[in-house]
């Protein structure tokens, strides 16, 4: 590393900025692969279910997620609903 | 058969025209004869890299609309015999290149030519959509540079969704990584992706690495594919590039930083 580099990089030496990108990249290339491959009646799915148990209980917004894995020879659907805990409902 | 052969990226400025110039003319100077399509309507390139610019008189988008014929829009390249270029149109709107339209191009053009190098346009709109849509190989032009690299792993959804391949559940486009302004020193500080890096996240078979190279301006401000640049740097880069597309098994060159002296090592700008 020549004198100026070093005067020039932040903090001194040290590591760059390339290992931030990598890892900021396998996250992101991680996920946007993961969206890609999910049906596009997801989003409404996880609507409508949300409605159905709203006419029973109350629930926030966010009480009902849906994952969706898929691997060789199978998919996998996985809804997940958060309810209130009793006290709250009483 | 001709194999089609896409150049794409996502991403804009990363070098896709540089990059079917020189598969164009890399291909064609091996006597391989090779037919090279612009696909970016209304802002139409390929012929001014390819140094033909005065010579365009038709185009794709006046073929397909059979305003005239396939042989009256094809330029002959006048430094290789087995070359040949099929600039975009520069005035039409971009649904100009119907799917069907670009399909009998190209399979007219399969009649006469080994192969057909596609550049497309940035972007995923319909573009470059018929650019990869009959494509048999697909070279995604990357940068190491995070916003190119996520629109090459996008591009490479797309082709494993809607190319025709995808579609017909035909045998799979084979994909290939190019990357292109490609900095050693930069990599070896630890500022820059490295090849590695980027492999491991986009898992493409690599066929090149063009380094960031001077030659690649001065052969476009000339109209010389840059793979006529023998002596360059990113020439003999893009030159592996052809060898090992059609199977030659060459070592990766320009990945290590060039040894410098004293002097240049400290004004390093």
């Amino acid at each position: 590393m020549g004198l100026l580099d070093y005067l020039r990089s932040p903090g001194g030496a040290g590591k760059g900025s390339a290992s931030v990108a990598k890892e900021r990249l396998q996250i992101l290339v991680a996920h946007d692969r993961a969206a890609r491959d999910r049906p596009s009646y997801l989003p409404r799915l996880q609507q409508e279910i949300l409605a159905v148990i709203r006419k029973y209980v109350e629930v926030d917004n966010d009480a009902v997620s849906v994952h969706y894995e898929q691997e060789d020879r199978h998919e996998i659907l996985e809804l997940n609903i958060v309810l209130p805990d009793p006290e709250s409902r009483a | 058969m001709a194999r089609t052969i896409v150049i794409t990226s996502g991403k804009g400025g990363v070098g896709k025209t540089t990059t079917a110039a020189a598969m164009a003319m890399g291909l064609a100077q091996r006597g391989q004869r090779t037919a090279v399509i612009d696909f970016d309507v209304g802002l139409r390139n390929l012929d001014l890299i390819m140094g033909c610019e005065r010579r365009v008189v038709y185009d794709f988008a006046n073929v397909i609309n059979g305003e005239a014929n396939l042989n009256q829009a094809l330029i002959r390249d006048k430094r290789c015999e087995h070359l040949s270029i099929l600039p975009a149109s520069q005035t039409r709107d971009k649904e100009a290149l119907t799917q069907e339209g670009v399909g009998q191009v190209l399979d007219e053009l399969g009649k006469t030519y080994d192969y057909i190098v596609c550049d497309s346009p940035a972007g995923i709109e319909h573009g470059a959509v018929m650019a990869m849509f009959f494509a048999d190989d697909a070279v995604v032009v990357t940068n190491p540079e995070v916003s190119s690299v996520r629109d090459s792993d996008r591009m490479l959804g797309i082709l494993a969704s809607k190319s025709r391949r995808a579609l017909e559940n035909d045998e799979p486009i084979r994909e290939f990584l190019l990357l292109t302004r490609y900095s050693p020193e930069r990599v070896a500080r630890g500022e820059m992706l490295g090849v590695e890096d980027v492999q491991e996240i986009l898992s493409l078979n690599l066929l090149s690495v063009i380094p960031e190279s001077m030659a690649v301006l001065n052969a476009s401000n000339a109209g010389n594919p840059v793979i006529l640049d023998h002596e360059s740097d990113a020439g003999q880069a893009y030159a592996d590039m052809v060898a090992r597309y059609l199977g030659e098994e060459r070592p990766m060159h320009f990945l290590e930083p060039e040894r410098k002296g004293l002097f240049s090592r400290f004004f390093r700008g």
